[in-house]
């Protein structure tokens, strides 16, 4: 019991390591900073891990387990309805999968990130940043009202901005913070109207307390959204900013200005999934606004779509990768969207895996190129970095989804959900499936231009070699958790027990409106052997195939062939290698609107015109006035005598006129 | 019978009157001093004369403590006299601006700058 009554070790071990290093860091040596920065994410992972143990052995009745330590904000009368927010930290099964997945991706990525900051300036705040995101990654799954989480949740997005800006002498570089830090300020601005909204709904921001009232109320419907679906929806616009779904994605691109690891921690395992463990937490709010669920849906659907066509034609490695995460997330919100939170979370662990691979492999790969990031200046790669190349196709196959690889387990469940959920759309399963063909192209695409065919570099000037073992293990171990990672949902495809939903089934079901039948998958009256080849032949595993094929035939066969395709298709080629043109248009409707408001209207207007012309006026005013008074001081006693004269005999006679009026 | 009240008040605001005309052209500092005796007295009149009218004693208790800060100023006020005759040589009240705007000029002649030299050696 001991973890479980001093959970806030997990969060005081990491500060502690951002701490020192960031006060101390400059003055140690490297190894020093290396040890304290890796031993705090390692006891960090060594308490979750006895917490999961105990957690283990909780009686179900004591599931959520929460644990309050003090009482962090007061205001109000001391009354039921007053604003009363204690600083507690709760563990269920959810937060048992985000404490696993955050801790254990985000031990890896820290053992990388020794070989590949190595000969980076900025060591110790590298690892300081990297550590004080951790403490607020886990301070936001471990929160258990929305104010906690909300802490968590604008301090990774606070670290992201450190970490993107990260070399900061690069312009670009410190850009691309900026604007993630602006636009998910967008999203924070919804969000935190919807946590002002839940509290004046449900008279506490304390899940259990907030679910039970949502229990209580009339769920809303399609026809009739009332303040559940007001507050879900503005709750999922934060979602939006955070885990950059349409139309606020695009500061995901830009945020690979960052060091590639951060990129994979960050951008791809664990802060952008925040927004899909939001949504799977507040699940009782949403199950009662279909509104708020339709839009969940359909906006990751159009996501994972609309995305995976820009990663056709990116040729930045980290651009490509970074698109594919945000399709990626637009699948975990289509699961949650059409009600399958379990397949959402599913995925958003095995996506921890594969994509922090990916981005891993993608970092080993421009290390081994000495900084190259652009694929149509690489080719070949295969033999000479076999490590990364055999761990960097293991993560291709997981994400698009062949069977047997952990991608293809999460990503099917939310199809499956998609096609026959309790929220189900074939717009949306047509999305998704789609979305997973191109996913396999652009993939594949990426691996065929980086491993195969011949070098289109120099190779007498760029000196191709295998990371260092810190870099290279943490992608075995990756490797391994992508392909194995997805199995403990396998028996779902013979007909039998998905134990990841099973496990999660509690904080899904506790408090939904109708009873959830979440283990349908199978088509009855068919054997088990059956059932898992139809799995294994469906239109997702057959599209992605294709896309495996179509890949190969364009890169490998006729490496002509894109060119003429892109010719023949120019406009269509034109339009997504410039992002749909996204950026330009935000950069026209609004930055510059708002710019030609802030300069010439509210700078040289109001501010230089009315405010500096009030300030500077009274000043002048006083001064001038004061001018002609000093006149009076002339130091000649005879003209003050007859100022007092003149002033005694005018107020005199004043006196006079008042006295005669009053008695009239 | 008794001279009727008015006949004090009047008398006692000429002499005011006289008083402040005196004190705002005379030049000369002494005239000066005396045209500030006149007004005092001229006001100590009006206390008496008002004391007089009421059958009160407060109008000349105040008439006492007027003649007393009289007699402090004046011995307050001729000490001035006596410093600006010996650092100025003059007693005309126009030189005396040392307070005014422009600093001390009230030595004979030259402006404000010679006479701030003209102070210190």
């Amino acid at each position: 019991m001991f973890m479980l009554n001093y959970m806030w070790i997990i969060l005081a071990l990491p500060i502690l390591g951002a701490a020192v290093n960031g006060l101390f860091g400059k003055r140690l040596p490297k190894a020093a900073v290396n040890s304290v920065a890796i031993g705090s994410v390692a006891l960090t992972f060594a308490a979750v891990c006895e917490l999961v143990r105990e957690f283990w052995y909780l009686p179900a009745s004591q599931i959520p387990w929460v644990k309050s330590y003090y009482t962090w904000m007061v205001a109000g009368d001391y009354t039921a309805q007053a604003f009363h927010i204690n600083f507690a930290l709760q563990v269920d099964q959810l937060t048992v999968i985000m404490l696993l997945t955050v801790s254990f991706v985000g031990l890896l990525i820290h053992i990388y990130s020794i070989g590949y900051m190595e000969h980076e300036g900025g060591y110790y705040r590298y690892f300081s940043y990297l550590n004080l995101f951790m403490f607020f990654m886990l301070t936001l799954v471990m929160g258990a009202n929305l104010a906690v989480m909300f802490v968590g949740w604008e301090g990774v997005g606070l670290c992201s901005y450190l970490l993107i800006g990260f070399w900061f002498h690069k312009k670009s570089a410190t850009d691309a913070g900026k604007k993630a830090f602006i636009t998910t300020r967008i999203g924070d601005l919804a969000f935190m109207v919807g946590i002002l909204l839940a509290f004046w709904t449900f008279g506490s921001l304390t899940y259990s307390a907030m679910f039970q009232q949502a229990a209580k109320m009339t769920p809303d419907t399609m026809a009739h959204a009332g303040t559940l679906t007001a507050i879900a929806v503005l709750l999922f616009v934060g979602a939006i900013g955070k885990s950059a779904q349409l139309p606020l994605y695009v500061w995901l691109p830009d945020a690979m200005e960052g060091p590639t690891p951060v990129s994979a921690l960050i951008h791809a395992a664990t802060m952008v999934t925040a927004g899909v463990y939001m949504v799977a937490r507040m699940n009782p709010v949403y199950s009662r606004a279909p509104i708020a669920m339709m839009l969940v849906a359909v906006v990751g659907g159009i996501t994972a779509f609309y995305a995976a066509t820009i990663a056709l034609v990116q040729t930045d490695i980290k651009k490509v990768l970074a698109y594919s995460t945000i399709s990626q997330l637009g699948y975990m919100f289509l699961g949650c969207g059409v009600g399958a939170y379990a397949a959402g979370i599913f995925h958003l662990m095995t996506h921890a895996f594969f994509k922090g691979l990916l981005f891993l492999t993608a970092g080993s790969v421009i290390h081994a190129m000495g900084g190259e990031q652009d694929m149509t200046k690489m080719g070949g790669l295969r033999k000479k970095i076999p490590i990364t190349y055999w761990t960097m196709l293991i993560a291709t196959l997981a994400i698009a989804g062949i069977p047997g690889f952990a991608g293809f387990f999460s990503k099917d469940e939310i199809l499956e959900a998609a096609k026959s959920g309790p929220h189900a759309s074939q717009w949306l399963w047509a999305l998704g499936v789609a979305a997973a063909g191109l996913t396999s192209f652009y993939m594949f695409r990426l691996i065929f231009l980086t491993f195969f065919g011949k070098p289109r570099f120099d190779e007498h000037k760029v000196h191709v070699h295998e990371s260092p073992w810190k870099m290279t293990i943490p992608l075995m171990i990756l490797a391994f958790l992508s392909t194995f990672g997805g199995w403990v949902a396998a028996p779902r495809l013979a007909g039998g027990i998905d134990y990841f939903s099973r496990f999660l089934d509690p904080v899904f079901s506790s408090y939904a409106p109708s009873p959830v039948v979440s283990e349908a998958a199978a088509t009855p009256g068919l054997s088990p052997v059956a059932q898992v080849l139809l799995a294994l032949v469906g239109i997702p595993v057959i599209l992605a195939v294709i896309g495996l094929l179509v890949a190969w035939w364009f890169y490998i066969k006729n490496p002509n062939a894109p060119k003429q395709l892109a010719q023949k298709l120019h406009g269509l080629y034109i339009l997504l290698l410039n992002k749909y043109y996204v950026d330009e248009l935000y950069l026209g409707a609004i930055v510059r609107p708002l710019l030609w408001l802030s300069t010439k209207v509210l700078w040289q207007f109001v501010d230089a015109t009315v405010i500096d012309g009030a300030v500077n006026g009274t000043a002048t005013v006083a001064r001038e006035t004061g001018g002609e008074v000093r006149e009076l001081q002339s130091g000649n006693t005879r003209s003050y005598a007859s100022w007092v004269a003149i002033g005694a005999v005018g107020f005199t006679m004043l006196l006079l006129a008042f006295i005669g009026w009053a008695v009239r | 019978m008794s001279v009727p009240i008015s006949y004090y008040l009047v008398l006692s605001g000429i002499l005011f009157g006289l008083g402040v005309v005196a004190f705002v052209f005379k030049r000369n500092v002494i005239t000066v001093f005396m045209s500030i005796e006149l007004m005092l007295n001229a006001v100590n009149l009006a206390f008496v004369a008002f004391a007089r009218a009421h059958q009160q004693l407060d109008g000349l208790v105040f008439v006492f403590f007027v003649i007393v800060v009289a007699a402090a100023e004046a011995a307050v006020g001729l000490a001035i006299v006596m410093m600006m005759a010996q650092n100025g040589q003059s007693l005309n009240v126009e030189r005396a601006h040392s307070l005014g705007e422009g600093g001390p000029t009230y030595l004979p002649g030259g402006s404000a700058a010679e006479s701030r030299e003209a102070l210190k050696s």
